[in-house]
């Protein structure tokens, strides 16, 4: 009976991986052209696709390849680029049952993406505040090939897909964020009234004058700092709205 | 020269992984004050709007298609939110914006 399901979630989880799969494809074959332009072989980039699986912490990666940055420029900006990880790991860790074998904290860190992080989220929400961890190892069981085919085939093939086909890809990513906040957003109005606000406000930041030069990854952690933060203060959710919201 | 990619490769993969790894290990109980618990309930809904928007409007060809793509996935996202549809959805909004673009 627990084996059956196991495998509900893992095959649950590998459906919802496959939108983030092909997002991926997308993304991680302009990662692979980049990497082809610093002179990275195929395999290089395909290492560096499956065991680092970030597309910022990737850029980043190439460019201080190429460049012959020292490693500790190279660990700094890896800590800093993927420093809003942190938050997400932070959220996700109150998603784990206390009960469950300690091992999948390790494994489950190792493919979490911004991509997989939201619909691990969604799925706890969905199963009764808890994540279940096979859930999630079905979406990187689909998601991780994505990426790193997508970086492999960025490198050698450089620019066969048509710029048409690339473009529409690249919004699949975005779009399954919004199919994780939009309904959240419809159940909940403070959730909606945060989304608005940030998105308003990440707008604010991509224009501004000093703070446009900043990141996209550091625009990004100071948003959620300050939104998140504010709104909690604001509305704070009590023991049972949380345990009725799940 | 080719090790020492590797060798690259490893550190930053490294530095990644603990990032993720540590706070998922390091906390282990769960969070019993409230601001801290309801800080760590909207970080996912503030972090993946704030990398939704603007991005989606300026990750395509042009803004018109990014606009139609964002409120494609946003209706299909209202109606039903199953993440392959709306993904799906956005990118064939998308196509087809560029695509009749392209005719005109």
């Amino acid at each position: 009976m627990k084996e059956q399901k196991k495998s509900t979630y893992f095959i649950k989880g590998m459906r919802d991986g496959i939108p983030i799969a092909m997002g991926y494809l997308a993304v991680a074959f302009t990662l692979g052209i980049s990497a082809k332009n610093a002179n990275m072989t195929g395999l290089q980039a395909a290492v560096m696709s499956v065991t680092m699986h970030a597309s910022a912490g990737e850029f980043a990666a190439i460019s201080m390849i190429a460049t012959n940055a020292g490693i500790l420029e190279m660990i700094f900006t890896e800590i800093i680029v993927n420093l809003r990880y942190i938050l997400l790991s932070c959220s996700l860790s109150q998603k784990l049952d206390a009960k469950m074998p300690f091992f999948h904290r390790f494994f489950l860190a190792f493919d979490m993406t911004d991509e997989v992080f939201g619909i691990s989220m969604a799925s706890a929400e969905l199963s009764g505040g808890k994540l279940h961890p096979y859930y999630t190892y079905g979406a990187m069981a689909v998601a991780s090939p994505g990426w790193v085919l997508g970086t492999f085939l960025g490198v050698v093939l450089g620019n066969v897909l048509p710029i048409s086909v690339l473009n529409a890809l690249n919004v699949a990513l975005y779009g399954m964020f919004l199919a994780i906040i939009i309904p959240a957003a419809k159940k909940n109005k403070i959730i909606l009234g945060l989304i608005i606000v940030t998105m308003l406000a990440s707008s604010l930041f991509a224009v501004l004058p000093v703070v446009r030069e900043l990141s996209s990854g550091i625009r990004i952690i100071i948003l959620t700092l300050l939104i998140a933060g504010a709104a909690a203060f604001l509305f704070p959710i009590k023991e049972t709205e949380v345990s009725a919201n799940e | 020269m080719n090790n020492q990619v590797y060798l690259y490769i490893a550190v930053m993969a490294l530095a990644t992984y603990l990032v993720r790894m540590l706070p998922l290990v390091l906390l282990r109980k769960e969070i019993k004050n409230v601001y801290i618990r309801s800080f760590l309930h909207y970080v996912p809904y503030v972090t993946l709007a704030a990398m939704t928007f603007p991005a989606i409007i300026t990750a395509t060809g042009n803004l018109i298609s990014g606009v139609i793509g964002l409120l494609c996935a946003v209706i299909i996202a209202y109606v039903d939110g199953n993440l392959f549809k709306v993904s799906v959805g956005a990118c064939a909004a998308v196509y087809i914006v560029e695509l009749i673009m392209r005719l005109l």
